[in-house]
């Protein structure tokens, strides 16, 4: 018998890391393509089941970061932040896994429910790249996984281990990137009143970071889904206080 | 701490030159998009050729070519490392 519950998966990654031919793996012709609400940012969304599991998965735009320099950065970064997916897989190019960590540590500092996978191992054997994944796994505190999406090796484990992290089988501890005495006090100093103000609907730490950055969009971002949760909560009975 | 006034900016480069990134004279929007692509301090460039008008120029850096334009890579500071 198949559950209700619709579990979400965001599938987050540098352009050209093979992310979409991983979204076309896992769901076949069960997928329709269409724009984020308001932006010319192309929106990818499929579903399979596995283990009598229902998923979707969103395809967010390949970025490079998650600062939002662009909107394609701000849709994947709101999507992580505002929807909060079950889990999020970083797809990596092992062929370049220098420059795709960048993302990698980003999302960590997002959302602890992350699967690393490394994308196009085929690619990085040939150019004998060796990729040591359970020393990587074990620096970076999430599953760390293989594949080459084109050929369908890792698929199996990469199942399994979705299906692990929503039944909550997996714990996970994500580095997180210290930034040195002055940065780490003013952070220290910032969460205890993002929490105050938001309690734990949003990353606290990641939050003060992004604050300390003065990133704008963000704030913009956080007025809107704050007020429309505020809006919900009141509509569900709840007293709004602000 | 090494002395600042030896840096010369990446865009004096020539083609086949490797310069080695020592800081960024950039802000906002676009020192984030050098970053993310591997433009940071300590990161090996190799330069690798000028557009047929001289600007842009394509860089290789963490294996990846990325053309700059001269308002950019004069903003990139470092030394040359190595000649061809």
């Amino acid at each position: 018998m198949t559950e209700d519950k619709e579990w979400r998966i965001a599938l987050a990654g540098n352009p050209n890391t093979g992310k979409s031919t991983l979204f076309n793996a896992l769901t076949g012709l069960r997928q329709h393509t269409g724009n984020w609400p308001g932006k010319t940012v192309v929106h990818a969304e499929g579903s399979f089941t596995y283990n009598d599991k229902t998923y979707k998965i969103i395809d967010l735009p390949g970025t490079y970061s998650l600062l939002s320099n662009s909107a394609d950065e701000e849709v994947a970064r709101d999507f992580i932040i505002f929807e909060k997916p079950d889990v999020t897989i970083v797809v990596l190019d092992a062929t370049a896994l220098e420059r795709n960590l960048n993302l990698a540590l980003q999302v960590l500092e997002m959302t602890d429910q992350v699967i690393v996978c490394i994308n196009l191992i085929d690619e990085a054997r040939k150019k004998g790249i060796e990729i040591n994944k359970s020393l990587l796994s074990k620096k970076l505190g999430v599953p760390v996984l293989t594949i080459s999406a084109r050929n369908g090796e890792g698929i199996d484990e990469l199942l399994k281990t979705i299906d692990l992290m929503v039944n909550g089988k997996i714990k996970t501890n994500p580095l997180k990137l210290q930034y040195g005495p002055d940065i780490e006090e003013k952070i220290a100093k910032l969460i205890p009143l993002v929490t105050k103000l938001f309690g734990t609907e949003y990353p606290a730490r990641w939050v003060a970071l992004r604050l300390l950055d003065g990133d704008h969009s963000l704030l913009d971002a956080l007025k809107r889904d704050y007020h429309s949760s505020v809006r919900r909560m009141t509509a569900n009975g709840y007293s709004c206080s602000c | 701490m090494m002395d600042s006034t030896k840096l010369v900016p990446l865009s004096n480069c020539s083609p086949g030159q490797k310069f080695k990134i020592v800081q960024l004279e950039l802000i906002g929007t676009m020192r984030y998009r050098l970053l993310d692509l591997g433009f940071v301090p300590g990161a090996v460039i190799s330069v690798q050729q000028k557009s047929p008008l001289g600007d842009p120029t394509a860089f290789r850096v963490n294996n990846t070519m990325i053309a700059l334009r001269e308002e950019e890579s004069s903003k990139i500071f470092g030394e040359v490392i190595e000649n061809d």
